[in-house]
Formats: C-alpha cells, sequence, structure tokens
C-alpha cells in the first residue's frame, strides 16, 4: 500500500480509474449476460457510460483548462448526428456491426473535433463567463441547425438539404434525418462493451495529455496564465489542444448515446443536457477522473431511484443537489461531514475486523 | 479531496444496493398477488415543459382503470405510471421500470419522439403498445411519404388511438377545400416539434393537390415560442384570410391574442392539439370566437359518457380534461373489450397478450366507440381509423360544423 | 410600414427582456454569480400576481406590489439558504446551486400550481394605439413596458450613483476585500442586491405575462436565459448596458423572424452575439478590465 501511494499521483489516478471501471465491467457484464440484473439497470449502462466519457471529456476543458464551456451538448450533437449519418450509409456495405460502430464513432469524433476547432479559434480568445455565455451560444446554434437539417440515402448515395424531405429529391430511399424529427429508425449497434471501451479510450487519452509537456502546459495556464504566457508557453495553441481533444471525445461519446436509441432529435442536446454534464463534473471535483466517473454514475442513476416519489421526485433530486453543492464546499460543513465520514469508515472497518477474527475464530 | 472521494464512493455502493434492491422487490412482486390484475404501464411527461400532457393521460388512465375495476368482470387492471420528462432517454429508462414491474400492456408514451425510441424497444420485446396520443406515423412505422422515402419498418406490436399526423394534415386541407373556407392561407407552425412539422408537411402535400393556395408559411420553437408578431405580421402582409394553426393549444392562445393586438382577423383553423384552448383557466373565451378545429373530442359535448367523464374528471382533478385524457380513456376501454373478447387473463406473458390483442385489434369485427370517437377500427397498419368531427367555437363553446 | 411595426414588435419584446437583464447584470455585477435561478423568480412573480389579481380579486397595481414583496423575500431568502453559505467557494459551484434553486422552484410551482397553464389578465387596461388607419398598432404592454424599463433603469443608475448603499453596492462590486476593509458589510450589500434584483424580477414578471398571457411553471427559464444572453451582449454589470442589450437582442429576433427564416431565429441572434463578442470582448457597454499582475 505504501508503495501505491509514493508511485507518481497521475499515474495513480489512473491507475484508480481504469480500475474502477475494468472491475465494474467484470463485475456487471455477466450478471447482464446471465439476465441477473432488473431491466432498469441493464437498460441504464450504455447511457451512463456515454455520460462518463462526455463528463471527463467536459472536464478536460473545465477542469484541466479551467475554462467554463455551457455548450458541451452541442459537441455531443454533432458526433451524434454525423455518426448517425454515417452508420445509416454504411448499413448495407458493412455487416459487422461492431466494424460500423467503430467507423461511426471515428467520423462523429473527426466531425465534433472540426467543429471544435471552428468554434475554439475564436471563442478561446474570450475569458470567463463570457468565454461561457459564447460556448452556450455555440450550443444553441448547432442545435437550431441541426433541427433544420435534413438527410436522406438511397442507391445513389447520401442527399442533404436545408429545406425539407421533399427537396431530398430521392425516391424509395431512407430518410436519415427528418429536421425537427430527428434521426428515426437508428440501427441500435450501442452496447455495454462499446460503452466500457469508449472510456477506457477516453481515459487513456486524457491521462496521456494531462500527464504529457502538453498537459502540464494547459495546467499552467490554467493557475496561472500570466507567468505561463511569460514563461514562452503558447496560449492559444496549447488551449486549442485540450478543447479540441475535449470535443473530439464528446462526439464520440455522441456516436455510441445515439446508437443506442432508435430516435434522437436536436432538442435533446440542448442548454440543459449541457448543464447536466457540467453538474457532473463540478460535483465529481473539478480535473478529478475518479471524482466525475462516480459522480456521474451517482447523478445518473439518483433520479431513476427516486421514481418512487413519483410527483415529488424532480423537487427531490433538486433539494439534494443544492444540499450536495452545499455540503460539498463549504468550508465548516466539509470539516464535519470529512470528520464523521473517517470515524464512520473506522468504525466500519473495526466491524469488518472484528466479525473476521470472529469468523476465523 | 481524497474525504470527497471517500463520500463519493460510499455514496456509489449505497446507489447500487438501492438500484439492485428495488430489482429484486419488484421481480417478487410480479409472480402474482392474491387478485389477478393485468398490468398495464403508462409512460408520459408529468415534469417539465410537456407535463400537462402526460398529467392528463395518467390521470384519465387511473379514472377508467378505476371505473373498470368496479365492473363486476373478469378482467381487471392494475396500472402505473411513470415521468419520462418528454425526453427519449428517460422514456426507455421508464419502460425498463415498468417491465421490472411486471409490465404486461403498455398505454404509452405520451409524446411523439419519446414514443419512438419506446415503441422500437416494446416492439422488441413484444409488449403490445396502445399509444394514447403520440401521433407520428414513426411511432408505428412502416409508413412510405409520396416519394416511397421510408424513416422505420413497421412494428407489429405498436397502435394508436389518436389520428396520425398525415391523416390530420390531409384531413384538414381537404376539410378546408370542401367546405371553401378560405382562398389564401398562411400556416404558423413549431419548427421544433415532430407532432406539428408533421402535420404541416401533408398539410402542404395535399394543399398543393387540391389547389390551395398557401401565401405565408412561418415557423416558431419551443424556444421562442412567446412571442408571434413576426409572423402574424407576415400572414397580415400576405392577405391570408385563414390560418392554420397546426399546434398545441398554449401557443395557439398566444397567437390569437397577438393577431387581436394587431387587429388582425383571419379565420383560424386548428387541429386536434387545439381542443383544450376553451379551458384554459382565465382565458378570454371571446378571442377564440370564429376558431374551427377538426378534433375528435370536445369536452362540451352533451352525450352521457362524455359528460360523465368530463364531470369524474373535474371532481377529482379540478380541471377539465382536454382530448390527450380522453384518448388515454380510450385505450384503456379499448384494451378492456380487447382483452374481454380474447379472454385475456393476468397470469399470460406478456408476448402471448401481445400476439392476442394484435389479432384483435387488426381483425376486421374489432370496433370500438368511445370519448374520440364511434365505431373505430384498426388495421394491421396500427393507424385508427374514426372519423374527425369538425368544430367551430360560437360564444365560448364548441359547435359541430 | 412592414418595417416599422417589425421595428416596434423587437422594442417592445426586448423590452421584457430588458427588464429581466437588469435584474441579472444587478447581480452579477455586484455577488459576481450567474444567477440561474432568476428566471423562475420571474414566473414565481407573475405566479404571486395572477393569484392576488384572479383567486382575491385585487386591483392590478396592488397585485404587482403584492408580487414584489414575494420575490423580495424569495430573493433574500434564496441568498441566504443557498449562495451565502457558498461566498467562499469556486464560481462554479454557485453556478450548479443557482441551477439547483431554479429545478427546485420550477417543480415547486409544478406541485402548487399544476401544469396547465394559466391566462394571464393584462395588468395594463387601455386601448391600442393605432396608426395610419390601422396599418400600425402599437399594443398598450410594449408602451407601459418600454416606459416601466426606462424609469428602472434611471432609477436604478440613480441609486447606484446617489445613495449609501448604492455606492457601497459599487465599492463591492470594485474590490469586496478593500470594501470590507472600508467598513462595508459585503454580505448585507449582497442581500440587499438580491432584494433588488429579485424585485425587478417580479416587476419583469409581470410584463412579460402581459404581453404574452400563458403561465406555467417553466415561463421564466427561456426568457431568463435570453435575457442573461442580452446582459452579456450589452456588457454584462453595466446598467445601461443591460438595456441596450435586451433592445436589441428583441429587435434583432424578430428582424431575423421576419426577413431571414423564421426556425433559425434564435441562432442568428447567438451568432450576432458571438460576432459582437469577438469584436468587443466584453459587451457593448462593458468595462475594459486591465489585469493586474
Amino acid at each position: 500500500m505504501r508503495k501505491f501511494k509514493s508511485i507518481n499521483k497521475f499515474t495513480r489516478t489512473g491507475i484508480i480509474s481504469y480500475l474502477i471501471i475494468i472491475i465494474g465491467f467484470a463485475v456487471i457484464f455477466p450478471l447482464q449476460q446471465l439476465g441477473l440484473i432488473n431491466h432498469s439497470l441493464s437498460g441504464q449502462l450504455v447511457p451512463i457510460c456515454t455520460y462518463i466519457v462526455m463528463a471527463l471529456s467536459l472536464n478536460l476543458t473545465v477542469g484541466f483548462l479551467g475554462e467554463l464551456s455551457l455548450g458541451h451538448a452541442g459537441f455531443v450533437s454533432v458526433g451524434a448526428f454525423s455518426g448517425v449519418i454515417a452508420a445509416a450509409g454504411l448499413q448495407d456495405k458493412i455487416a459487422f456491426e461492431p466494424l460500423r460502430l467503430l467507423i461511426a464513432v471515428i467520423i462523429g469524433g473527426v466531425c465534433a473535433g472540426i467543429v471544435g476547432l471552428i468554434i475554439g479559434v475564436p471563442v478561446l480568445r474570450l475569458r470567463g463567463d463570457y468565454l461561457a455565455i459564447v460556448t452556450l451560444a455555440f450550443g444553441e446554434i448547432i442545435k437550431n441547425v441541426i433541427n433544420c437539417l435534413y438527410v436522406g440515402v438511397d442507391k445513389s448515395g447520401l442527399h442533404i438539404s436545408m429545406n425539407d424531405v421533399k427537396s431530398l429529391g430521392m425516391e424509395n430511399g431512407k430518410i436519415i434525418l427528418n429536421g425537427p424529427q430527428g434521426a428515426v429508425g437508428i440501427d441500435q449497434i450501442s452496447s455495454f462493451t462499446a460503452g466500457v471501451v469508449l472510456i477506457l479510450f477516453a481515459l487513456f487519452i486524457i491521462l496521456n495529455l494531462v500527464n504529457s509537456k502538453s498537459g502540464r502546459a494547459v495546467m499552467a495556464i490554467r493557475d496561472n496564465r500570466i507567468a505561463a504566457e511569460s514563461v514562452g508557453i503558447n496560449i492559444s495553441k496549447y488551449k486549442l489542444i485540450a478543447f479540441i481533444t475535449s470535443s473530439v471525445l464528446a462526439g464520440m461519446a455522441g456516436v455510441v448515446y445515439a446508437m443506442n436509441y432508435s430516435t434522437i432529435v436536436a432538442k435533446k442536446f440542448d442548454f440543459n443536457t449541457s448543464i447536466l454534464i457540467l453538474v457532473f463534473v463540478v460535483l465529481g471535483g473539478m480535473g478529478n477522473i475518479v471524482g466525475t466517473i462516480m459522480a456521474t454514475v451517482v447523478l445518473y442513476m439518483l433520479p431513476e431511484l427516486l421514481r418512487e416519489f413519483s410527483d415529488f421526485r424532480m423537487l427531490i433530486y433538486a433539494i439534494i443537489l443544492i444540499l450536495v453543492m452545499l455540503l460539498t464546499n463549504n468550508e465548516k460543513v466539509k470539516l464535519i461531514i470529512s470528520n464523521t465520514a473517517s470515524k464512520l469508515l473506522n468504525f466500519l472497518a473495526k466491524i469488518i475486523k472484528r466479525k473476521g477474527s470472529a469468523d476465523n475464530g | 479531496m481524497k474525504k470527497i472521494i471517500k463520500i463519493m464512493s460510499i455514496a456509489l455502493v449505497l446507489v447500487m444496493m438501492l438500484a439492485f434492491f428495488a430489482g429484486c422487490k419488484s421481480d417478487t412482486n410480479s409472480g402474482g398477488t392474491g387478485e389477478t390484475l393485468i398490468k398495464i404501464g403508462g409512460i408520459g411527461p408529468t415534469t417539465g415543459k410537456a407535463a400537462l400532457y402526460g398529467q392528463a393521460v395518467k390521470n384519465a388512465m387511473e379514472i377508467a382503470v378505476e371505473e373498470i375495476n368496479a365492473k363486476d368482470g373478469n378482467v381487471k387492471f392494475e396500472v402505473k405510471f411513470e415521468d419520462d420528462e418528454n425526453d427519449a432517454e428517460k422514456s426507455v429508462n421508464a419502460y425498463n421500470i415498468l417491465k421490472d414491474w411486471g409490465m404486461q400492456i403498455l398505454c404509452g408514451t405520451v409524446t411523439t419522439t419519446p414514443c419512438i425510441a419506446v415503441s422500437t424497444v416494446a416492439n422488441n420485446d413484444s409488449v403490445f403498445t396502445l399509444t394514447p396520443s403520440a401521433s407520428s406515423t414513426d411511432v408505428i412505422g412502416g409508413y412510405p411519404d409520396a416519394d416511397g422515402n421510408m424513416t422505420i419498418a413497421r412494428k407489429d406490436t405498436i397502435y394508436q388511438m389518436c389520428f396520425s399526423d398525415p391523416n390530420q394534415g390531409t384531413a384538414s386541407a381537404q376539410y378546408i377545400k370542401e367546405q371553401n373556407l378560405g382562398t389564401k392561407i398562411a400556416v404558423i407552425y413549431n419548427n421544433s416539434d415532430a407532432y406539428s412539422t408533421g402535420i404541416y408537411q401533408k398539410f402542404q402535400a395535399e394543399a398543393d393537390k387540391l389547389g390551395l393556395e398557401i401565401v405565408s408559411v412561418k415557423t416558431f420553437t419551443d424556444d421562442s415560442d412567446t412571442d408571434f408578431t413576426s409572423q402574424l405580421t407576415d400572414a397580415k402582409n400576405a392577405e391570408a384570410d385563414l390560418l392554420f394553426l397546426p399546434i398545441y393549444y398554449t401557443p395557439a392562445s398566444l397567437i390569437l391574442a397577438q393577431a387581436k393586438q394587431m387587429s388582425y382577423a383571419p379565420k383560424f383553423f386548428g387541429v386536434d392539439g387545439m381542443d383544450g384552448i376553451l379551458s384554459l383557466e382565465n382565458f378570454d373565451t371571446s378571442l377564440a370566437e370564429g376558431v374551427m378545429l377538426l378534433t375528435p373530442f370536445t369536452a362540451d359535448a352533451t352525450d352521457e359518457l362524455t359528460v360523465n367523464f368530463v364531470t369524474k374528471y373535474k371532481d377529482k382533478y379540478g380541471d377539465v380534461p382536454n382530448q390527450f385524457a380522453a384518448d388515454a380513456y380510450d385505450c384503456i376501454y379499448a384494451l378492456y373489450n380487447a382483452c374481454v373478447n380474447q379472454g385475456i387473463t393476468a397470469d399470460m406473458t406478456a408476448a402471448q397478450i401481445s400476439e392476442k390483442l394484435i389479432a384483435e385489434f387488426s381483425s376486421s369485427d374489432f370496433t370500438f366507440s368511445g370519448l374520440t370517437g364511434e365505431n373505430m377500427t384498426w388495421s394491421t397498419s396500427g393507424e385508427v381509423t374514426k372519423n374527425p368531427k369538425g368544430m367551430v367555437i360560437q360564444n365560448g363553446v364548441y359547435v359541430g360544423l | 410600414m412592414t418595417f416599422l411595426s417589425n421595428l416596434i414588435n423587437g422594442i417592445s419584446l426586448g423590452s421584457v427582456y430588458a427588464i429581466i437583464a437588469l435584474g441579472y447584470t444587478m447581480v452579477y455585477g455586484i455577488a459576481k454569480m450567474l444567477n440561474f435561478a432568476h428566471g423562475d423568480v420571474i414566473m414565481v412573480g407573475a405566479y404571486a400576481s395572477y393569484c392576488t389579481m384572479i383567486y382575491l380579486g385585487w386591483h392590478p397595481l396592488l397585485s404587482i406590489l403584492f408580487s414584489i414583496v414575494v420575490c423580495t423575500l424569495l430573493g433574500v431568502i434564496i441568498e441566504a439558504f443557498a449562495y451565502k453559505p457558498l461566498r467562499r467557494a469556486g464560481s462554479l459551484a454557485v453556478l450548479i446551486t443557482a441551477i439547483g434553486v431554479s429545478y427546485l422552484l420550477q417543480n415547486v410551482a409544478l406541485l402548487i400550481w399544476g401544469s396547465t397553464p394559466k391566462v394571464f389578465t393584462s395588468v395594463v387596461n387601455f386601448e391600442p394605439l393605432s396608426f395610419f388607419g390601422g396599418k400600425l398598432t402599437i399594443t398598450a404592454e410594449s408602451i407601459v413596458t418600454v416606459l416601466a424599463c426606462i424609469v428602472i433603469m434611471i432609477c436604478l443608475t440613480l441609486f447606484t450613483q446617489k445613495t449609501k448603499i448604492g455606492k457601497a453596492m459599487r465599492a463591492v462590486s470594485e474590490d469586496k476585500d478593500a470594501a470590507e476593509l472600508m467598513g462595508i458589510n459585503v454580505n448585507t450589500t449582497i442581500s440587499i442586491t438580491f432584494a433588488v434584483g429579485s424585485a425587478l424580477a417580479a416587476v419583469a414578471g409581470v410584463l412579460l405575462c402581459s404581453s404574452y398571457p400563458t403561465l406555467v411553471p417553466t415561463t421564466g427559464s427561456m426568457p431568463g436565459i435570453k435575457a442573461f444572453t442580452a446582459a452579456v451582449f450589452g456588457g454584462i454589470g453595466s446598467i445601461p448596458g443591460a438595456m441596450l442589450g435586451g433592445i436589441l437582442l428583441g429587435i434583432i429576433e424578430i428582424f431575423s423572424k421576419s426577413y431571414i427564416s423564421t426556425s433559425l431565429s434564435d441562432a442568428i441572434v447567438f451568432a450576432v452575439l458571438i460576432l459582437v463578442l469577438l469584436i468587443k470582448p466584453t459587451g457593448i457597454l462593458g468595462k475594459k478590465i486591465t489585469e493586474k499582475v
């Protein structure tokens, strides 16, 4: 244990996060295959995986880069829709589903990355709340534009229009994206395994980035921009690296998310979804990878577990959210909590030890 | 920081345990509790912006089930309604919760986009689904457009109680043409809503065919559904004498108010989403004077069934039921009749029930008369056949056209 | 003529945004936090006024006063319970709490008043003005809203410039620690700011619902976000900026709806916002912040 603590902090976080995901997968996957998990939980696995990746990628912007983004769902949206279009276009050409999903994920990631670049270049010049509002604005623009997009596929290939289905000018084809009615008839090829692989990939990218020269530069910018600039760090470049990586990962998560449902609409990826992801990040701790993963799982499952309260469900969710923010951020309360928590942990440990020795005896 | 992780992990473990227990509990419940009730699940938004529609359906389902269970019949229902916040992802989650509960028939979901997602899953699971109000053809699937383009293949276990969007759009255009209601038509529709866009597209197609002149088409989105002055100005300048509003009644009430402020008074023509406008609390009904709509249900009808339902609904929930509530009420009764005809019992699996119900609903012998129409029939396509009633608002009440 | 009526519609919509934005900007300027619950305080204000007017039959002016009292109290309570304990925490923690408060208010409203829309009775009862033989009409609501907006702006400016509390507010907004050293009670000042901001929200709610008379628990959320955009547009923290930003936003929205595309109007509004911020990173009337090393 002491040896473990002596390892570099980043490596340690890395090992812990990989372990959490792998163990989680190793426990849940067989249970799911054997049908031992109820439908509710098993239905939430894919969205949880994708939300983890969305939160991890946002954590790169908010936690490591220190810039507030309120339009993260926009990148998810770009990835989701381009991935869906790609997958639908390839449906007849590639029969092997995982390969089709992989290609869709890559295309979704690339498209989201391109949008991230287009947005990042002008936006990252701004700072603080102004950057936040511009990302919010971009998120809304993406939503509105996709809402007007019509895409279809027939024998002669892809058709795209901004007006209506008719102007696609195709016959006996398949409408992939039907404007505000969204993408309908998506082939549901996502799976829990794909979600876990995506998390591992995201962790790999993020941990390597954070642990690299670029990552240290990014964090230096966050901690003191002026000092970082004065030692010759190219601010725009490193900001852009982090921002684009974040959008690529968000886009990939979007693809896996979208392919889990038979329909998605642009409206889904609005300001509220951006906020939801941000809540996961803030609650998990800025720049804290393990915390983000856990916060996502807990907060995602919470509203589902509160269904017993029917009409009061969202009310209770709101109260819990406020209380948790107050409890984790108020110095005095934090002290009390951590004291009781460690006391509780010690107490539990004692009981377990006692029980263990009793069992042995 | 480490302390926080500790706390979080405790929370995580607790949540996981809760989730597993919740699952176990419901599994044991489905075994059998003395009385044998057929389990009907309902899904719809009861919170958020679309809460209005989900709550109406939930309330009406409860009334219908109460009535049925008070009868001396063999078929009795148990209903559980879950919230989906009008979101496809939450809706699938709600569906899974209901499945754990042991749902045998699904009456839902209420809104279109979530229903498309849930109906696909329900179809894969062979759960019979009768949606009260999700009107898009993507819900039932297998509906090519004029050029033969398809979005999604037919989902065999999915049936609709409400009119499908094309049905309404086409019927509206035909009605306007037949009754010669307007020469220059303007349309305002919700471009971020599947229901509204679906009706508009079919309306436009049919209007082109019939040679109706559409002079102005303007849209709005859910994010900008308060100010309609520019859309109305456009219609006014185009001298439209009929304004077609394939939208829900909340924005429609604003359009009516703003048109009056602008002293613009065309004829207004709505669809079934318009019903409910008169029951808005504190609504100045003079604004809706002369508004026409095609709707299968009006709360002001004087037949015994409607009066009975409306009175019960008002007593229990304080509001006047809208068309969503009426559709849901009909859904439960249609399911009841079908279950009685097929001799369905609570010990059958969802798939067995589904098979029987499909046979019943798609047979030409099965007709149903309820709040929203007489002698409704269904075909294997899942669409309902019923006659819309043309209504016009006069002196604050609906009058048949 | 169309141009003129569009312009008037734009100004009328914009002045509603402007009043909401004034509340946003006050709170942001002094407490340095994005109060996302502001839109929902507006909704509560509108419901308060609605209930007293319809159920109790109060005079409209009396009901506005009542709703101001309700919102002021609500604002102070929210600040005391949800934001004050986080004074020393990061700005993001406060942001998330504000979102939590927003969810809370919406869901409480849903439980109390239900999901069925209520139709608000306009508090303004005069006839619309009509020009050029009915070709151009200006509604009474727009006139009152624009006037209210101007009056509120002038009052706020005088309040912050001339009164002792106003000066304290400006001092806190410049430098919290220095203000504290000068003997200003920062906590009280921020509480007063929330009280003023929430009182404005009540007025905004009543005027918003007079112009656009459907009232549901989510009424405040979208105007809230747009008003926030307006506040940034004009330069957040600046009182005339909020007014200017609100009105410009309204005009751009109506014009893009009329002349470009109704379905892309929101996208256009946000695109203009981005352009303005790229050219002038602190908004139209925003102060340039010089950095201290």
